[in-house]
């Protein structure tokens, strides 16, 4: 066992096998939607396309509670923003038809700003306190969106925005099947490359600031806030740049989402979703990158998954004994629950944490405080 | 540079901090002249920390002013305060537990660099060049308060003596003209405490003037050019610490009378 855990290390650290693994996860990205489509059929693409787009939320959230241990439930409403920012300008609801290079960097703007307007308010609370607040902060911006169809009407209230238009990237629709390579690529599919992208330049963002002077102040505050303070960080900005920058990745994620479906209502941005999102970046493990991606693959495609259980007990039993609706919650609860008591610090944890929570180090570390307490 | 060292470094004048009821600090005032060692004293409860933390900017005091190297201070933020040329530690040490020692004093730059969200994504040379001299520097200061050889561990898992040595480092990273050290020798055993103040000594020797809580009797005696002493929220004695020691007040209320 150890000798093969050696050789692991021996070959992690080996740049060709390095490479050699970058370029097969590259090759299999490209080739997930074909491989999926044909394996599972095309409902699956997308919803590999939806795990993208969660992908990018959930690293959004990341910033703000894996880095900066800021506990936002109402996070969700970035999403929105983005997605309606998009929907109203870019649809026959006022007419206006903007292109989408425009959109998406204004949508992220637009998120950003209601991050910081949304961040601000909140700086002096903490933990519990916090959560109430921003969770009542999600409901505030859905409930505008339910109710802004008058006197003027806005956003069309409860029935949403329909017709928006799909993405456009200079003449090339990806809303439309297009053959290239010998190959065919329908709608998708060039979506999915497209989330694709984005969510790769997500990640890339995420690396870099997680490993940077800002990146270790939202850490220091998160470990000790009062400390953090006192070695001259910025507390009341540094909080408000996590915001910003957790808000705008959502709505980036929400622009995305409005044109990839064509339609937005405020049923799409309830508390939910917020706490779904929390769940990801609970799940997988808070504040480390590849645990977050994963944590948000296993939500989004396990109660997909789950829908199979309907026509399993039909083969099995020759008829439906649970509602596989319920039997999905319980079975996704069980597994949270499981989780949660297995693997406390999330599927894949960063090394850091993963020491953190290790048993010989809470002895070790009991024991220092014994003899601290003790000299005192 | 003997000049220099005359000059008052921080005056605090009639500093009170009330908290409800409770007087935790009535028109208290110290002065604490560049390159020395002032020592804080007094039983517990004396204000000692209260006073600390105004000095910070953790509390807004209720009366009074202070003035660090000609510069108002009064009310001004923690991270203000920080720049402004004044470091501390903690009392229950308030290190960032889940970061490695390296993280910790490298948390400490912050406030003498720049980068922003911009150039960490982009990573521009001058950014570049940044980290490098952020990481050289805290290196310099594990090694010399004495523990390089712990970089890469977890803050927390460190041993309590390497911990306070870690938030001294810390605490340096940020480029002080003024170390505040809140009972830096609690909970050290005589072979630490020895070690500790040789450290203190090389600071204050680099140029650092320091200022500090400390109980250890033995400790402050041999450490400090001057001593203040607490008691109940009021200065009641203030000199070398060999004065401090014989005056009638500060062994009626600090020493109960005992030591000699």
């Amino acid at each position: 066992m150890s000798l093969f855990f050696d050789r692991w290390q021996q070959l992690k650290r080996d740049p060709r096998v390095v490479w050699a693994a970058y370029i097969a996860l590259a090759a299999l990205l490209v080739a997930l939607p074909f491989v999926t489509d044909w394996a599972f059929g095309r409902a699956w693409v997308r919803i590999l396309a939806f795990a993208l787009l969660y992908i990018m939320l959930a690293l959004g959230l990341n910033i703000v509670v894996g880095y900066a241990g800021l506990l936002d439930l109402g996070y969700v409403a970035f999403f929105a923003v983005g997605a309606y920012f998009y929907a109203l300008l870019a649809s026959p609801q006022f007419g206006i038809h903007l292109p989408f290079w425009l959109l998406l960097p204004l949508g992220a703007a637009i998120a950003c700003t209601f991050g910081v307007l949304l961040g601000a308010p909140t700086l002096r609370l903490r933990g519990d306190y916090l959560a109430i607040v921003t969770l009542g902060f999600g409901e505030i911006i859905r409930i505008f969106l339910v109710n802004l169809n008058a006197p003027i009407n806005i956003t069309n209230g409860p029935q949403g925005i329909n017709l928006i238009d799909p993405i456009k990237l200079g003449g090339f629709s990806l809303a439309q099947t297009h053959p290239a390579l010998g190959l065919s690529f329908p709608a998708v599919y060039n979506y999915y490359y497209l989330f694709l992208a984005l969510t790769l330049a997500v990640i890339f963002f995420s690396i870099r600031l997680e490993d940077s002077r800002i990146g270790r102040a939202w850490v220091a505050i998160r470990e000790d806030e009062v400390a953090a303070a006192a070695m001259g960080i910025n507390t009341r900005n540094v909080k408000l740049l996590a915001f910003a920058m957790g808000a705008s990745f959502g709505g980036v994620s929400g622009g995305l989402f409005a044109g990839f479906q064509g339609f937005v209502s405020p049923e799409s941005f309830t508390i939910i979703e917020s706490i779904m999102i929390l769940c990801m970046v609970v799940l997988g493990g808070m504040g480390h990158i590849p645990g977050v991606v994963l944590g948000t693959v296993l939500l989004v495609v396990l109660p997909e998954a789950l829908r199979y259980l309907g026509p399993l007990q039909q083969a099995l039993f020759g008829r439906v004994l649970a509602d596989p609706a319920d039997l999905r919650l319980l079975v996704f609860g069980l597994a949270l629950i499981l989780v949660m008591l297995l693997r406390p610090s999330g599927l894949w944890p960063s090394t850091v944490r993963r020491r953190e929570l290790s048993a010989d180090e809470d002895v070790a570390r009991q024991e220092q405080a014994t003899v601290y307490d003790a000299s005192r | 540079m003997m000049q220099a060292a005359d000059a008052p470094l921080l005056e605090a004048t009639g500093i009170s901090k009330r908290f409800g009821g409770l007087t935790a600090l009535s028109e208290v005032s110290v002065t604490v002249k560049r390159g020395e060692i002032f020592g804080l004293i007094g039983p517990n409860g004396a204000g000692k920390t209260t006073l600390f933390n105004v000095l910070t900017g953790l509390y807004r005091p209720d009366g009074g002013e202070f003035v660090f190297g000609g510069v108002r201070m009064t009310g001004m933020k923690p991270h203000r305060v920080a720049e402004c040329g004044i470091a501390r530690t903690f009392q229950n040490i308030r290190l960032f537990a889940n970061m490695t020692a390296l993280e910790n004093v490298m948390v400490g730059r912050h406030v003498r660099t720049r980068a922003g969200v911009i150039g960490a994504i982009l990573r521009d040379g001058a950014t570049r060049n940044e980290e490098a001299a952020i990481a050289s520097r805290a290196r310099e200061l594990l090694e010399y308060v004495g523990i390089a050889g712990r970089a890469a561990e977890l803050a927390h898992a460190l041993p309590y003596g390497d911990q306070r040595r870690l938030e001294i480092a810390r605490a340096l990273a940020t480029g002080p003209g003024l170390l505040a050290l809140d009972e830096p020798a609690a909970g050290m055993n005589a072979t630490e405490t020895a070690e500790l103040r040789r450290l203190l000594e090389r600071v204050r020797g680099d140029g650092v003037t320091l200022l500090l809580i400390e109980h250890d009797v033995k400790l402050v005696m041999g450490l400090c050019d001057r001593v203040a002493v607490l008691d109940y929220g009021k200065k009641i004695a203030e000199g070398a610490p060999v004065e401090v020691k014989r005056d009638p007040a500060v062994i009626e209320a600090y020493l109960g009378g005992t030591v000699a």
